[in-house]
């Protein structure tokens, strides 16, 4: 405990208790029966769930601040740098696991249980189901076009990838010590961001009134959006917290030795870049 | 001193830690950020968990104690069938070896805390949210889960708002184990004190690694699953509906990937455990230490390999039948090592039967069994025959509880007098012992016969031929269940100093790690300067 009043930091950094945890299970349950309210249109279940938001805002700018603060204040020393790389590394993991469960989804759909609906035992039931990909399925008889590749989707395959190489570059800023520059290539990677979900808003709207793509349009649709959607809210969450760390760049934060926060952030946002890359192929291309 | 302005979270206070200002009363608990306050939270929250599903198991022996319907209607049977499951594996068990994770890992590492104090305060405090929800979605419109613990579609995506509730629970704790996992990894790899490499951890260090690396690669991938049946639910989607293109079964293979994996994270801790408290009575260190590791690592990359046993019944091509058969098969081997090194660890060595060495014992007995009907259940053509019959409900209660819980509560015995600083009454934890060996049996050996004469699961009605071994099932059961109400008595005695007998920082002569180095019972912050191994 004692640690964390040296002027050196100690080798371990215990923190003093605190009320954030609670605030934060306070944030999940009212977040869950605003959920639960609002899907199943109950009157008060919109409200709740923007209370539960709020509280989750409220926070994760209470932590998060106080993360902020032991940092800047030097409590954390090579120990506590170490853990963070680790932990970092191992949530991006468990991100890489849920999606893994949605490309499954996807994998299986394709390669097993369209097939069957067409060709297995199944196929009685359906005696004219082609089960040729992309299908809303037997029996929805939805006529709808897939997203084409080349279009927008071509285009923010490019804005993600450059997105990645303008945040190597204020990386480098970074550890050079060019403020500007840092601020700069970093204020353009968060814009790209923002493009490209501006791009994909666009695609959405698209998909809905021009090509009848729609969330209910069979298994195509559910993977597509579904996988879609979780990437572009992982970009979303990935623009805020490049968005957070350019604020504190801009403040002084961070020096050459001293950045993790930076790192993490930009860790994340390679992840949802390898996460595209692999929608991209196989959502967009197959 | 360094100033830190307007920092709220940071007390302050100076180098001495036992003068060191933290909350008091209820708020102490609310806002801890020590390991030991956190441990307990777990293990009490555990234990409550453990009476609530405790008493839906007696409700579904109550009801079928004798054929026909007498105690409650077949829906409200069918969901204390999944709430019992859902809260037994969620609620009690892995909350349970969370807590001996919290409290013992620093102790057996040498570090001051876990290395994410606050997030662990977090992971904790997530679990009343989702017991509630959990309890809530019992008295909504339509009840809560009855679908099984296992939440199969089609009937999920037909339940009421019950279930919407049970689903966002799941979420609730999965995120709770996610961060939980992620600090017990990180303090495994970045706390260990100067020396300990980590070939010189003890096995419940180990085990728990292995674990949480489980818990991280497959509770993301159950939040998958559930959301699916969310989205199938609310916004039309078809992962799980035939007419759509998507297929039932897809939600079986997700959530058996997440299933499997989740067997071995409640069993991993277990041996841990067990590979901690069978040296320490048999006076000898545990034999083939580096073959545990190795079959522990092999166990936990199995896991992943063979979820479809779960499945063979629901439609699979024979190919795939006989790949998970054999694959299921394999798992044998590394258990097998650990069997064979428990079994060599007690072999000759100066054997003292104390409780916790008496549930350990029981638990190697019970649990072998328990492998051993797995081994039946992994032949396809055997399992065709015993799917979803009282057979495979005994199998997973003799891994389940005569597995883990009994190592649950050799760990309490174990380690008890290091948190209380008093002994248990001996004589009573002994009667706790034989009372639950023997009530257990009573209540899940005869469902090894009820299954393989062909009494399905998960009906609150059965065939009169049947009533026999149910009446003797549902007696035993009412037995165990009494006989934890007397564990709560043992341990509440031993909190309360009623033996009379103070732990000693030792009190187990056998006994080796860094946890018996620190005083009984441990002061509050321990390790504060790393302890240098050699």
């Amino acid at each position: 405990m004692s640690a964390s009043t040296h002027d050196t930091p100690g080798k371990y950094f215990v923190p003093q208790p605190s009320h954030w945890p609670l605030v934060g299970s306070a944030a999940l349950l009212t977040l869950a029966f605003g959920a639960v309210g609002s899907m199943n249109s109950l009157s008060w279940g919109l409200p709740v769930l923007a209370v539960g938001f709020g509280i989750l805002l409220v926070m994760l700018f209470g932590w998060f601040g106080a993360v902020v603060r032991e940092s800047e204040g030097r409590l954390y020393g090579k120990n506590v740098d170490t853990s963070f790389r680790w932990s970092m590394s191992w949530f991006i993991f468990s991100e890489v696991m849920f999606f893994a469960a949605f490309f499954g989804a996807l994998g299986y759909a394709r390669l097993r249980s369209v097939p069957d609906l067409a060709n297995g035992v199944t196929s009685m039931l359906w005696p004219d189901f082609a089960g040729t990909w992309p299908t809303a399925g037997p029996h929805l008889k939805e006529v709808f076009s897939p997203m084409g590749a080349w279009g927008i989707p071509a285009i923010n395959t490019a804005l993600l990838l450059t997105s990645g190489v303008t945040l190597t570059i204020a990386h480098h800023a970074l550890i050079a010590g060019k403020r500007s520059k840092l601020i700069t290539w970093l204020a353009a990677t968060i814009a790209l961001g923002v493009v490209f979900l501006g791009l994909q808003i666009y695609e959405y709207i698209h998909a809905y009134s021009a090509l009848n793509l729609k969330l209910s349009t069979g298994i195509f649709g559910s993977t597509f959006f579904m996988l879609t959607g979780f990437h572009g809210f992982h970009v979303t969450v990935g623009a805020i917290m490049l968005a957070v760390i350019l604020a504190r760049s801009m403040r002084g934060h961070f020096d050459a030795q001293h950045h993790f926060a930076f790192e993490a952030a930009a860790w994340y946002w390679h992840f949802v870049d390898v996460v595209w890359l692999g929608l991209f192929v196989v959502v967009y291309m197959l | 001193m360094a100033s830190i302005p307007h920092d709220a979270v940071h007390g302050g206070h100076g180098h001495d830690d036992q003068h060191d200002h933290h909350p008091t009363g209820i708020k102490r608990w609310l806002t801890t950020t020590n390991h030991k306050d956190i441990g307990s939270m777990y293990l009490w929250f555990s234990f409550t968990m453990f009476i609530v599903g405790g008493i839906m198991a007696l409700i579904i022996r109550a009801e079928l104690f004798q054929p026909g319907l007498q105690v409650v209607n077949p829906e409200f049977f069918n969901q204390m069938t999944s709430l019992h499951g859902l809260i037994m594996v969620f609620g009690a068990i892995m909350p349970a070896f969370v807590g001996f994770a919290n409290w013992m890992l620093p102790l057996q590492l040498g570090a001051p805390d876990m290395a994410f104090a606050r997030m662990n305060n977090w992971s904790f405090w997530l679990l009343p949210p989702a017991a509630i929800l959990l309890v809530t979605s019992m008295f909504v419109p339509g009840g809560s889960v009855a679908a099984g613990w296992t939440m199969y579609p089609p009937l999920t995506v037909q339940q009421g708002i019950g279930m919407d509730l049970t689903i966002f629970a799941v979420h609730i704790l999965g995120a709770s184990s996610i961060m939980g996992s992620i600090n017990i990894i990180t303090t495994i790899l970045n706390m260990r004190a100067p020396g300990m490499t980590l070939m010189k951890m003890p096995m419940f260090a180990w085990t728990w690694l292995i674990t949480a690396f489980l818990l991280i690669a497959t509770m993301p991938v159950l939040a998958g699953a559930v959301t699916m049946i969310l989205t199938d639910r609310h916004f039309g989607t078809t992962f799980f509906n035939a007419a759509g293109g998507g297929d039932p079964v897809m939600y079986q293979h997700i959530f058996w990937f997440f299933g499997h994996p989740e067997v071995y994270i409640i069993a991993l801790p277990a041996f841990g455990v067990v590979s901690q408290i069978l040296p320490a009575f048999s006076r000898k260190p545990l034999f083939g230490y580096h073959s545990m590791v190795y079959a522990t690592a092999s166990i936990a990359i199995l896991s992943f390999i063979v979820w479809a046993h779960h499945m063979y019944t629901t439609g699979m091509p024979l190919a795939g039948q006989m790949y998970f058969m054999f694959a299921t098969m394999l798992i044998a081997v590394p258990t097998g090592v650990k069997v064979f090194n428990w079994l060599a660890t007690m072999w000759r060595g100066s054997i003292t039967l104390e409780t916790p060495m008496l549930f350990c014992l029981g638990f190697l007995f019970l649990f072998t069994m328990g492998g051993f009907t797995g081994l039946v259940l992994s032949l396809t053509p055997v399992d065709i025959q015993l799917h979803d019959t009282y057979y495979v409900v005994a199998h997973f209660h003799y891994v389940m509880v005569a597995g883990a819980l009994f190592s649950a509560f050799a760990a309490v015995y174990y380690w008890g007098p290091k948190w209380t600083g008093w002994m248990y009454d001996e004589k009573l934890g002994k009667i706790h012992f034989w009372w639950s060996l023997i009530a257990f049996n009573v209540t899940f050996f005869p469902q090894h016969f009820l299954g393989l004469a062909g009494m399905p699961r998960r009906i609150p009605d059965y065939n009169l031929q049947f009533a026999d071994w149910n009446a003797v099932s549902s007696i035993g059961a009412f037995a165990f269940g009494t006989a934890q109400i007397f564990f709560l008595y043992i341990v509440i005695r031993m909190i309360a100093g009623k033996s009379g007998v103070r732990a000693p920082a030792k009190p187990w002569d056998g006994a080796e790690g860094l946890e018996w180095t620190v005083p009984s019972p441990a002061p509050y912050h321990t390790f504060e300067t790393p302890p240098v191994v050699k």
